[in-house]
This record gives C-alpha cells, structure tokens and sequence, in this order.
C-alpha cells in the first residue's frame, strides 16, 4: 500500500473496489434473503388463491349436478352458493398478507364455504342415483383433488411465511428489514389441519 | 436454500448453550472457537431440524416394496414398464408400499415422500407416484404439477375405483398394482392431448434467454472493469508496480463473477437432468407436487 501513489483516478479505482467489495458483502451477509423470501412467500400465497379460485370454480357445475338429484335440498344448495359468492366478493390484493383484519376476513370466508360444501357432500349421501352419476363422480373426486391441494398450498404458504418472519425479526435479517426493505411481517393460517379437510365420504 | 421449519425459530439458544458446553471444555474454553461452534450449529441447524419429519423410505429403484406385497418377479414386471415409459417420456413413474403411514394420512403423506424423492425432473416436474398402504388399506395417486393436466384428480379416482381396489378387496395386490400402473401408463402415453399438453409443461428453471442475458451482462461488466484499468494504468503514469500491484487486483472481481455464473448455471442442469436419464443408480429428479391426484380405501 505504501507503495501505491495516491493519484485521484487511483482513488476512483479503489473506491470502485470498495462498492464493490460492500455489494459482495452485503449479499453474504443475508440482505438479499429478506426480498428473497418474500417473493417465496408471495408466491406460495399466489398459489393458495389458486386452489381457492379453483375450488370455486368447481362449485356451480357441482350444484347444477345435485340439484338435479336432490332438488329438495335447497337449504343447503342456497348455503353453498351463498358462501361461495362471499368468498368471491372478498377483495384480495398485495396488502392482504399483511393486513391482520383482510386477511382474516378471506381466511373466514372461505372456511364457511369449507363448511358449506362439507354438508352438501354428507346431505348427498342419502342419493344413491346421484352417486353413481358419473359426472357426479368426476366432480367429486375434483372437488376432493382441490381440497387436497389447499391444504398442500397452505402449508407450504405457512412455511414461507415462517422462513420470512423469522428472518426480518432476527440477526441479521432484521436490520436488512428495518433499514432498507421496510418489511413487514406476514399473516399465516391458524394450523388447522384436518378441520380443513370435509368429511370423508364412503360409499 | 434451506427453508427453516416450524421447528427452527424457538429452540435456538436453548440448543447452543446445550451443545457449546458438554465435556470438552478445554477446547471450548477459548471462546473463539466456541462462537464458531454455535455459529456451524445456526447454519446447520435446518439440517438437524429437518430429520424430525417422518421417516421415509430410501428411493432405491422404481418400486419400493416397504409393504412387501410383491414377488420378484411381478416387481421386475412393472419396473420394466415404468423404466420403458421413463426412457421415452422422461415421465418419472414410482411405486411405493408403506407398512405404516406414520400416523399421517394417506394424503399428507404421499405428498411428502413426493417431495423427499423429487419425483420427476426438477424442470417438468412429470412425476408420479403410486402409493399403497396395506394396512391402512389406503391407496393414492400423487401427481406433479408437470402431469396434473394429463392424469388429473377424475381419471387419478377412476383409475383406483375401477383397476385398483377391485383387486385388492380380494387380497390381489399384485394385480391391483400392475393395473393401476397399466392405466396411468395408458393415460399418459394415450392420445393427441398429450402431445399437445407436452409443449405446454409447466417451467419453473430460467429459461435459455435469461441465463444468455447474465452471461451477457457479466462479459458487459468484465469488459468495463477491465478497460476502467488500462485507462487507470496509462492515466497514472507512473511506476509499473502499480500495474502489478493492480493487476493483482484486477484480475480478482471478473473471476468471482465467472464463478458465480459457472456455479449457478450447471448446479441447475446437473439437478435438473439428475434422475432423468441415468441407468446406473436411480434417483429422483428435484420435481414437486402440489396435492394432485386421487385418493381411496378398499
């Protein structure tokens, strides 16, 4: 170093170095884990609407198809489209994973359609014809795949939300958060696993 | 990237001061290297939490028989069918019996032995899995995201109510696998859709065009530091020590970054390709699955 003449164009050079060497460090330092994280988590929660959307999706076909069979089932048929129609008037958006109140209302509203859909599959056990219709059967067996992949899509969403809150609320991820990225923490379900799940349906 | 479990959060400090004092207290004693213990035990500790899980199975060939409901040769029968598929598709098919399911159900835990085999190739995510559970009398299909669009949740029920659990009632296990096998074959290989949905398998890697745009941009960078030095070079016009001396560290940042783009871009072919097209050991290819496919009890 003593030997190096401090020119201005060499102090430019190791200013340089300097930035560059901080970029490098900064990033072994864990400063790029808080966006990192956070986009896994957005991504996981994209998922979870997903399978929630497509749950929904699902739902009117089902309905037309026992109503067909079982028309004298109207109260619970109303419930399902009711509670289906709540869940998809319920605005989501960026904000709602950080948002303790929105995102207990989307939480809420669609363990009532859960519920809902729950009693319509045990109310049609008592339809053999419906049964064995075969596009009964078909969406079924969707309805259950879709179940299966909500409750997939959610755990992996708690997970990713666990990685990301323990990351800004610990060392060193938490001055990365504080300083630079003002990250807040997100909302995750309550562990509900199994109460998620409608009730098995035997034939 | 290790995500930590619900496990990682709590126990840290309990555990360190746990394993930072036992017995060997003339090396700890040097609280040097006692932080660097406790730091190894943060990075590794994912490591240590993951082993909490239920214990799976070795992924030790296309069929994995924990159950053992099959002889030897129904085995190599239908391994030889999933291997002939797997050849021409790249389609990763694997069959699996569980004496127990640890408790979980069938659902839970199909998913997670999917996910602790990577089946399919990490790219494609075609995997599927067969997974039979005698005595809980418990049989499920588990599909990829990759082949959700062919062997979806309906055809995945139709499959174990018509060719799986009819045989199994009467104690068939053997026939009730090579059926539910032949039919996931006959669906994937099947029809015109299937090409079609071939061209529009669900991609998770970077593609082509965003590696060639790194590379680009790391030569852009490579080129810029370099002529930055000559120009800083002839503009000192000094000493050609300080050449030395800056070529020294000249050379430095362009071969990080080199590295950086070598090690990132392979480390994504080598586990992509991983299980894919090997003969000698079989393993999984990274693939995921998300919940799809059918479920059901005889």
């Amino acid at each position: 170093m003593v030997l190096l003449a401090p020119s201005p164009a060499l102090r430019r050079s190791f200013a340089l170095l300097l930035v560059g060497m901080l970029g490098l460090a900064l990033a072994g330092c864990g400063y790029n884990n808080v966006p990192t994280l956070e986009e896994k988590a957005k991504a996981a929660w994209g998922e979870v609407q997903n399978q929630y959307q497509r749950r929904a999706d699902l739902i009117p076909n089902l309905v037309e198809t026992v109503k067909g069979y079982a028309q004298q089932e109207r109260e619970v048929l109303t419930q399902v489209i009711e509670a289906r129609a709540k869940a998809t008037q319920v605005k989501v958006d960026a904000s709602t994973i950080t948002d303790p109140a929105k995102f207990k209302e989307y939480q809420d509203a669609q363990n009532q359609l859960s519920g809902a859909l729950g009693r319509l599959m045990v109310t049609v056990e008592r339809y053999p014809d419906l049964k064995s219709n075969q596009n009964f059967l078909a969406l079924q067996s969707q309805l259950e795949g879709t179940e299966n992949r909500v409750t997939v899509a959610r755990r992996d969403y708690i997970q990713a939300v666990q990685a990301f809150n323990t990351e800004i609320r610990t060392f060193p991820g938490v001055i990365w958060a504080r300083l630079f990225w003002g990250a807040k923490p997100m909302e995750s379900f309550a562990a509900t696993t199994g109460a998620e799940r409608p009730p098995a349906v035997k034939f | 990237m290790v995500v930590p479990s619900a496990e990682t959060t709590g126990p840290y400090p309990a555990l360190r001061t746990a394993f930072s004092h036992p017995g060997e207290g003339k090396k700890l004693a040097r609280p040097v290297i006692a932080a660097w213990l406790s730091l190894l035990l943060f990075l590794f500790f994912p490591f240590l939490a993951a082993a909490a899980e239920p214990s799976y199975p070795a992924l030790s060939g296309r069929i994995v028989d924990g159950a053992k409901l099959l002889d030897g040769e129904a085995s190599a029968r239908i391994a030889g069918k999933l291997r002939a598929h797997e050849e021409k598709t790249t389609d990763q098919l694997v069959v699996a019996t569980v004496p127990s399911l640890q408790g979980l159900t069938i659902e839970d835990y199909a998913n997670g032995l999917f996910r602790a085999w990577g089946l399919g190739d990490k790219a494609k995510n075609n995997g599927a899995l067969l997974l039979v559970a005698p005595n809980e009398r418990k049989v499920r299909i588990e599909v990829g995201y990759g082949l959700e669009g062919a062997l979806t949740d309906a055809l995945s029920k139709v499959i174990i109510t018509t060719a799986v659990a009819p045989k199994f009632k009467n104690g068939d296990f053997a026939g009730g696998i090579e059926g539910g096998v032949d039919a996931i074959l006959s669906i994937l290989t099947g029809d015109a859709e299937e090409w079609q949905r071939r061209a529009q398998v669900r991609e998770d890697e970077t593609s082509w065009a965003e590696n060639l745009a790194v590379i680009f941009v790391m030569i852009t960078v490579f080129i810029l530091i370099v002529s930055f030095m000559r120009e800083l070079g002839r503009a000192s016009g000094g000493a050609r020590r300080h050449r030395t001396r800056d070529g020294r560290w000249i050379v430095l940042p362009p071969s990080g970054g080199s590295g950086w783009s070598g090690g990132s871009s392979s480390g994504g072919w080598s586990s992509g390709w991983g299980g894919g097209s090997s003969s000698g050991g079989f393993s999984g290819g990274g693939g995921s699955s998300g919940g799809g496919g059918a479920s059901g009890d005889w």
